[in-house]
């Protein structure tokens, strides 16, 4: 066999592939048990989704729902803390809860062997939790410290602040660690009632992944959490109108070898029928390494190890985000940059032939890799738990991504952005970049106090 | 359970090995050079951490992004350099796999012609932000440049970070590239792995295709130096954090080396997660904390492990160090419980288990098979790693403690917030930071 260097070989024909089959029950409290069988390896990959997360944070309690998270594995029964994490340690087990804005996540992954112990205590830490009020009080403190920790580290203090600027006292205006004053108002029956009214089998979903049968796992569920009732309050609204802030805002952070950005807007939600053009759109856009803005930022100008861009979708209308670390010196080009990239995908330089044939195949042509390991398609069967996708979701992806067109591209950033929209928020030294930052057509860069979110 | 195999050498040296896995229409490509920042001598850090980024700029026969035709393959891909070695990998779907070796065995072969001071230049900027970015922005984010300075001597090439010294990048010339990929970037200093949706036999065919013609180089002599430590190293570092943070490390057994596997489960049952003893007394007890973990950090000629611990408000480094070795001499003189060792053992298996899904990335099975094949040289050593753990007993675990966890020779760095030098551990003094 010789190689023909004279040009890249083209990659063959996909071959098809099989996407998880998903069993589906309903226990009569309402909870959904869904399952994948997945024997690769002899594991099991637990997921408990509740439909409720920091979103549902009442008024003035901003937080609320991710110290809730936080008490559940605290211990449950006589069991304390330290005795409910000896139990799953002793299986071995790999244990998380995650929290979002929609939704509240606790998973478990074991050895098959161990299944029917590990979702005994996955079913205690989220159903069955102590919550005591001496464990509460060590939670809430070590939040609080984190609080201190994450107002030096620009990332954080940038998300933070972009969201107020973004959705102000909207549920999504915060992020779910919440803020000194709404932790340190907090009392231990607040987390208890906010268990009471949110963690609720009418809004859960308990996945299981890996070398297990969907019969023995509906049993098992109902044995651990048949008995497990009550309804829950009803999906968030909201009520409040999206604020219109300043254009251009900074967090000053003295002497910073770097700019921390953030570039974009409340956009749109995971029900969008445009979702799968989004994708395409943001693919050519920032989404990938060879992006237009991390081939700009990086490759062409060397300002950051990386820039990207996202739209988050939600069940609300999500943000947009273009996030970066720039250096310090290259702040105001880099936003100029950037925001000439967002403008000129929705029309005035539309995405090429090229551009178009290369974002669609890196979003079809890898799809199957999504779906390797027992986590992977547990995390992507609980995304059609949480956005109520059609079960035919993983196989339709595919053809429906091929059909974007390039005048769909531009259509759909047309609708779902806009430049004269778009907010810009730096942490960085403002006595460097100030005055550049101000002639970038955005207005007086408003500065805010480190402390204000 | 084992990670099953094949291996060949191709006629330039170049090792292959193949791994069948067909449940995915995926195949990871995972290649490695045997050269990490080990191979830097004092002055030129960081060079082969910026050399990893000028292979992803194009080769001869492609001298354009290396990026863009996996990514329109449907590949996901990215390179790493540590102390040790430099891996590059790809997992492509099944009918991409040429593409993959095609583009591997270019930039293996075929670089340096594509390569120009523009590109060097860029990559330099990018670098000096990823720096910027993951090191001098971040909290407490220069700690391992002034651990690894107190641990090993400026003589030994664990004495800076695979980031590199920012003089050292700013003064590294074109010419230094041409000198480096020819000792180190050539068959005979690399292994491949092939792992996924392959028929071994023709992958094998392919691999030879590609990589066959590129001549070999000389063999990289090994680096062999050693380390000592005079004592009870005491430094502090003042930084833009909130709260102090303290770092104890001591010198440790190198990879797979005996005390290896020991000192990782005692690191984990001091330190890591909620059941650990220093969790329950630092963070759940008696509060002087906010979190602490540990690790036992094993590279090719050396190792060190590390306890680390931030204070609470209202407490100093000095207390927190205190109960830290409170336990460390309580687990040297009464060992660990037979339940913290069963622990061990049981969390051992699984994390094996765990390993075994991924065909690529990070990590995935063609990774494994490589750094076992480079470090070891025997990829079959999958089972053998495992049961390094299973043989730890409560008295091995206790002497690897007892002689290596030494508190009379030790590294105390101490970070605290700027102007609170009474935070740290006592008698500490300014640690100097590149």
């Amino acid at each position: 066999m010789t190689i023909d260097r004279g040009r890249l070989p083209q990659p063959g024909p996909t071959r098809p592939f099989a996407f998880p089959a998903i069993d589906k029950s309903t226990l009569p409290n309402g909870l959904r048990v869904w399952t994948v069988r997945h024997t690769q390896v002899p594991i099991v990959a637990f997921m408990l989704l509740v439909r409720r997360g920091a979103s549902s944070d009442p008024p003035g309690k901003d937080g609320l729902a991710a110290v809730s998270a936080d008490m559940l594995d605290e211990g449950s029964g006589d069991r304390s803390a330290i005795d409910m994490h000896e139990a799953l340690a002793r299986l071995g087990a790999q244990f998380d809860t995650d929290i979002g804005s929609d939704a509240t996540v606790a998973s478990v992954t074991v050895l098959s062997r161990f299944a029917d112990r590990a979702l005994g205590l996955l079913s205690d830490i989220v159903v069955r939790p102590a919550m005591r009020e001496e464990d509460f009080l060590r939670v809430r403190q070590l939040r609080l410290h984190r609080l201190t920790q994450i107002r030096d580290m620009p990332g954080a203090v940038a998300d933070r602040a972009f969201l107020k600027l973004l959705y102000g006292p909207h549920p999504y205006g915060h992020s779910p660690i919440g803020n000194e004053a709404s932790l340190a108002a907090m009392h231990v029956d607040d987390v208890r009632a906010f268990h009471e009214q949110t963690i609720r089998p009418s809004v859960a979903t308990l996945l299981a992944v890996g070398e297990c049968q969907h019969d023995a796992i509906v049993q098992l569920v109902t044995d651990c959490l048949g008995a497990w009732t009550g309804a829950c309050d009803g999906d968030v609204v909201p009520t409040q109108t999206l604020p219109r802030g300043p254009r251009l805002s900074i967090v000053p952070r003295p002497k910073a070898p770097q700019s921390e950005l953030r570039i974009g807007q409340v956009s749109v939600g995971r029900d969008t029928p445009d979702y799968h053009a989004l994708l395409v759109a943001n693919t050519i856009l920032g989404g990938q390494f060879v992006s237009r803005i991390n081939l700009n930022l990086r490759e062409d100008k060397g300002l950051t190890y990386g820039a990207r861009t996202a739209f988050e979708f939600r069940r609300m209308p999500g943000p947009f985000v273009l996030q970066a670390s720039v250096q310090t010196s290259g702040t105001a080009s880099a936003i100029g940059e950037s925001i000439g990239e967002i403008a000129g995908i929705r029309g005035a330089r539309p995405v090429t032939a090229d551009e178009l044939s290369l974002g669609v195949a890196a979003l079809t042509r890898g799809y199957a890799r999504s779906f390797e390991t027992a986590d992977q398609i547990a995390r992507a069967v609980m995304q059609l738990a949480l956005y109520d996708l059609p079960d035919d979701y993983f196989a339709q992806f595919v053809p429906r991504v091929e059909c974007v067109t390039a005048d769909e591209v531009s259509r759909v950033m047309t609708r779902h952005l806009d430049p004269d929209r778009l907010t810009t928020l730096v942490v960085g030294d403002v006595d460097t970049i100030g005055q550049d930052l101000g002639r970038l057509g955005l207005g007086d860069p408003v500065v805010l106090p480190p402390d204000a979110f | 359970m084992n990670l099953p195999f094949t291996k060949h050498t191709l006629d330039n040296g170049l090792d292959v090995l193949l791994h069948e896995d067909h449940a995915c229409p995926i195949v990871a490509v995972n290649l490695w050079y045997h050269v990490g920042s080990k191979n830097e001598r004092p002055g030129h850090t960081g060079f082969a951490h910026l050399f990893e980024h000028l292979m992803f700029e194009g080769s001869q026969h492609h001298d354009r992004g290396f990026f863009q035709p996996l990514q329109g393959a449907g590949a996901t891909l990215n390179g790493s350099t540590n102390a040790d070695r430099t891996n590059y990998w790809e997992v492509v779907p099944t009918g991409a796999l040429e593409l993959a070796l095609w583009m591997e065995s270019d930039r293996m072969g075929y670089l340096l012609p594509a390569l120009t001071e523009a590109k060097f230049s860029n990559q330099r900027d990018v670098v000096l932000n990823e720096r910027r970015q993951n090191y001098e922005n971040r909290p407490y984010g220069l700690a391992p440049m002034a651990l690894l300075a107190a641990l090993f001597p400026p003589d030994h090439p664990y004495h800076w970070t695979t980031i590199g010294e920012i003089a050292d990048l700013e003064a590294v010339g074109l010419e230094e590239v041409h000198a480096f990929f020819r000792r180190y970037y050539h068959p005979g200093n690399a292994s491949i792995a092939l792992a996924g949706d392959i028929d071994a036999d023709g992958a094998l065919a392919l691999v030879d295709a590609h990589f066959g013609e590129i001549e070999r180089g000389a063999d990289v002599e090994p680096v062999r130096v050693s380390a000592t430590l005079p004592g009870d190293v005491r430094i502090r570092f003042e930084d833009r954090v909130e709260l102090p943070r303290l770092y104890l490390a001591w010198l440790s057994p190198a990879m797979f080396a005996e005390g290896d596997a020991d000192l990782d489960l005692a690191t984990d049952l001091l330190a890591n997660g909620k059941t650990s003893r220093l969790y329950r007394r630092l963070v759940f007890e008696e509060r002087m904390a906010t979190d602490v973990s540990a690790a036992q950090n094993s590279r090719e000629i050396a190792g060190y492990a590390q306890i680390t611990a931030t204070a609470a408000p209202g407490h100093t480094l000095g207390e927190i160090e205190g109960v830290i070795l409170d336990e460390i001499v309580r687990l040297t003189s009464e060992g660990p419980t037979d339940g913290e060792i069963e622990r061990g053992r049981i969390q051992a298996e699984s994390q094996f288990v765990f390993r075994l899904q991924t065909v690529g990335g990070f990590g995935g099975k063609s990774d494994q098979l490589n750094a076992y094949n480079v470090f070891k040289g025997d990829p079959a050593y999958f089972q053998r790693d495992l049961e390094r753990y299973q043989v730890v007993t409560a008295e091995s675990l206790r002497l690897a403690v007892a002689r290596y966890l030494d508190p009379g020779r030790r590294v105390t760095l101490s970070i605290v917030p700027r102007d609170r030098i009474a935070l740290a551990a006592p008698d500490s003094t300014p640690a100097v930071v590149s």
